[in-house]
């Protein structure tokens, strides 16, 4: 059985942050106290976590646009995807034979499952977390193309932007930024109004809309 | 394996074409049906909480599960296909109603000379203007024969749209390039979004002739001849690869099922997986005598029926009728055999991305609401000093675009796409984006066609479908035609940047087009180059009917649903009206 590993972030680790824990609780770290906050992990070892908040953070930086992916714990969605079905390719047609080498247009060939990915994509991130900032996208410009990249960079957006009950875009930072309300159960009044001027309803999440505490991810799924 | 009691009529999957043929003939007969769908059963409460892009739109909750059954694609006969190990390019559904849940609900009918493709096009242009390979057919039904059902389709979903032909008289608003409609549409246009509007200015100002989609996410509250009634749409935005969670979109469990339900006389089976058709293969009469399937736990069963309909969709129909060994495959090298042949898909895509200094406010929406042009469909124009025939509908829609799918697109001047100069791009433009879109006709070709694959199987160990396609010449320079006039239209609308589209190339298993995939099982006037007659009848075996769009000869530019529920009327009343009284061939 795989030990317990915990993310324990601390606002000196970070900076001012929020942070979703794995009961989907938010949690504000301020700068100004030496508080910290244990996320139990589902799939990475701690340092994998620190590896990837780090990258994910240069790919959707904490910049003067706004917060980024380490505010919206995409670190922390990842870990849960690649634990769940999703990660294990529990959905992708896994027959032989595999190709690595099949043109773009037919898709991604190989053998290998996210989780597979993940974990020989982070050996090619070793002491990532050391480097300054400009060093890490040097390094990150090294692996651009490569199947690794392209799903961390994917899944960075997913976790941006999911709705919440996944374990990213923490306290629906993402949609704050973009100006996106989340759903909606109506647009009836608005949708022919409002033309050319931004109309931005208060974010809110599906639990919230819905009023149904018990919706249950897909990567909840046994 | 288990030989259950016999049935007057059984139905494989639960879709629009399956369960419209299951109400019609338990509302008008008293045959016995059963409907097998191997998917979960559904209904309208089950998509209360549906509204999460990253699980029905990015993981892909409402499709086939590809890790049990996919396809294989290649490009020509020449080359190895690879399996689709997650789908793309199409979005084939699964469960009770089939794709209709999920879609977004434009509901265009073809274009008059579509069903007559070859003889008009022969009638105008001359034999030497088809293209090389070309396999174009007639359908053996005319739009005229096909208006009264395609008008009860109409009423059935309750499609809200603005009339352009009412038997002849042009009415302008509506498309005025439609075949004639024997009566305005039963609820009235859709809200229209910002950016939408912005379009229809910019097209109207250019000369062409705008006019709303026509939708399933009815605009009004509605009550069908059925007496089902369904609310307005509140354009939340969550319709294409959702359930509508207010039942406003009309989809097979908020239109048909609430009368299929009220009927003793019909079962549905979920988690029903059909094997094979089951036949006398021998002598004169041959008949299929119903099918195999497994269930859930992997028990087999033999369903013994008078009747059997395939409805489970272009890709699956096409199959079980390869697996079953019903009628001969179609062997490209040769062009000899008829089940297989004639695949084809949508010439789809965006041809013009548009980017605006204004917030378009794009999170509201609904699938089918917006505007078209249909100057560019078909034959509406003149095509005699063109390098290609026919064309297709440009669209502006509000669909209530989600932000994992839309972030992230940014104008050709940003470089990378990842970072914070990236970052800050993809966010001012977030809400300042939006495309222009093409739906075009894909002409069928000998080289184009469906077999089963010598290599990968499914879960069950049956070989996959193997799908050869990929584009042609004609698709892409009807590409390359309509690029300039959306960027034309899109700097109309003010845009300030705008990126073409770079032109059709091979065709992309990975690039979401549509899932309108056509053909496979063809209706035709003749045996020797179709598989089902014109009701959609089995040419040798007369008690077997394939519906859905694996009849269509080839892409007809619009969006397949209205034509598929048209053609299941025609065939559901050809058989209430005589083959239950004679079942023998209808033609």
């Amino acid at each position: 059985m795989r030990r317990r590993e915990f993310l324990t972030l601390s606002a000196a680790s970070i900076g001012g942050a929020l942070v979703c824990s794995l009961d989907r609780k938010v949690y504000r770290l301020c700068a100004q106290t030496n508080q910290a906050v244990h996320i139990p992990l589902r799939f990475f070892t701690e340092s994998e976590a620190l590896v990837i908040a780090g990258a994910v953070g240069r790919i959707f930086p904490t910049d003067e646009t706004g917060p980024g992916a380490q505010e919206a714990g995409v670190a922390i969605y990842i870990d849960r995807q690649l634990a769940g079905p999703w990660g294990k390719d529990r959905h992708r047609y896994t027959h032989e034979p595999f190709d690595d080498n099949a043109p773009a247009e037919f898709g991604y060939q190989g053998q290998a499952t996210p989780q597979q990915i993940y974990r020989e994509g982070l050996k090619k991130l070793k002491g990532f977390t050391e480097l300054s900032p400009a060093e890490q996208d040097k390094k990150l410009k090294e692996i651009q193309g490569t199947v690794f990249f392209s799903l961390l960079r994917r899944n960075t957006i997913e976790g941006m932007f999911c709705d919440p009950i996944h374990g990213g875009n923490v306290d629906m930072l993402g949609w704050q930024l973009i100006g996106f309300p989340g759903p909606q159960m109506s647009n009836y009044a608005d949708i022919d109004q409002h033309f050319g001027v931004a109309f931005r309803p208060k974010p809110a999440s599906l639990q919230q809309v819905t009023e149904v505490s018990d919706i249950r991810p897909s990567e909840d799924e046994q | 394996m288990k030989t259950l009691p016999s049935v007057d009529v059984v139905v494989v999957g639960g879709g629009w074409a399956g369960l419209l043929m299951a109400k019609e003939l338990a509302s008008r007969t008293g045959l016995s049906i059963v409907v097998l769908e191997r998917g979960k059963q559904r209904e309208t409460g089950d998509y209360s909480t549906s509204m999460d892009e990253l699980d029905y739109s990015v993981r892909l909750q409402m499709m086939q599960d590809a890790a049990q059954e996919t396809v294989t694609v290649r490009h020509n006969a020449a080359q190895r296909a690879f399996p689709v190990r997650q789908y793309g390019s199409f979005l084939p559904g699964s469960g009770v109603g089939g794709a209709g849940e999920h879609w977004n609900g434009v509901c265009p009918r073809f274009l008059p000379d579509s069903f007559e493709l070859l003889s008009r096009t022969i009638e105008k242009y001359g034999a030497k203007r088809l293209p090389e390979d070309h396999a174009i057919q007639d359908w053996g039904v005319t739009y005229d024969e096909l208006e009264p059902y395609y008008t009860r389709a109409d009423l059935l979903i309750g499609i809200s749209g603005k009339a352009g032909n009412i038997r002849g008289k042009k009415i302008e608003g509506g498309n005025v390039f439609e075949g004639w409609r024997s009566a305005e549409y039963p609820t009235a246009p859709t809200k229209i979004p910002y950016f939408s509007a912005l379009f229809r200015d910019a097209a109207k100002k250019l000369g062409y002739h705008p006019y709303p989609n026509p939708a399933a996410t009815t605009s009004e509250p509605y009550t069908n001849p059925d007496g089902v009634s369904r609310p307005a749409c509140f354009y939340c935005g969550f319709c294409e690869r959702f359930g509508c969670m207010i039942g406003a979109k009309a989809q097979p469990t908020n239109t048909l099922l609430p009368i299929i339900q009220k009927r003793t006389s019909v079962s549905i089976r979920t988690r029903a997986w059909v094997r094979r058709i089951v036949h006398d293969s021998t002598g004169k009469a041959r008949r299929a005598r119903g099918v195999r399937y497994i269930d859930e736990k992997g028990e087999e069963f033999f369903q013994p029926a008078e009747l059997v309909f395939l409805a489970s969709w272009t890709l699956n129909n096409t199959r079980l009728l390869l697996l079953s060994n019903i009628g001969e495959p179609y062997k490209a090298h040769t062009g000899k055999g008829t089940v297989g042949r004639n695949l084809t898909h949508q010439v789809s895509f965006s041809p013009a991305t548009a980017f605006f200094d204004k917030p378009l406010n794009r999170f509201m929406g609904s699938g089918a609401a917006g505007v078209c042009i249909g100057d560019m469909d078909g034959d509406v124009f003149n095509h005699i000093d063109l390098p290609f025939l026919r064309g297709g509908t440009l669209l502006a829609l509000g669909l209530g675009d989600r932000p994992i799918a839309n972030f992230g697109v940014v104008p050709r001047t940003v470089k990378g796409n990842w970072g914070s100069e990236w970052k800050r791009a993809a966010t001012f433009f977030y809400d300042r984006t939006g495309s222009i879109s093409f739906s075009g006709e894909h002409l069928a070709y000998k080289t184009n066609y469906m077999d089963l694959d010598p290599t990968y199987k499914d879960h069950l160990g049956d070989p996959l479908l193997r799908l050869t396609i990929d584009w042609r010449d004609n698709e892409r320079k009807m590409a390359d035609f309509i690029i300039p006039k959306a960027v034309e239209i899109a700097r109309a609308m003010g845009a300030r940047e705008v990126t073409p589209f770079p032109g059709l190339r091979s065709y992309d298993t990975t690039r979401y087009q549509t899932t309108h995939v056509q053909g496979g099982a063809i209706m035709g006037n003749s045996p020797d180059n179709s598989v089902v007659n014109p009701y959609l009848q089995h040419w040798q075996i007369p008690n077997l009917f394939v519906l859905g769009a694996s009849s269509f000869p080839q892409n007809a530019s619009a969006n397949p649903t209205p034509t598929v529920l048209a053609l299941t009327y025609r065939t559901a009343d050809a058989i209430v009206d005589r083959y239950v009284k004679n079942p023998t061939a209808l033609v």
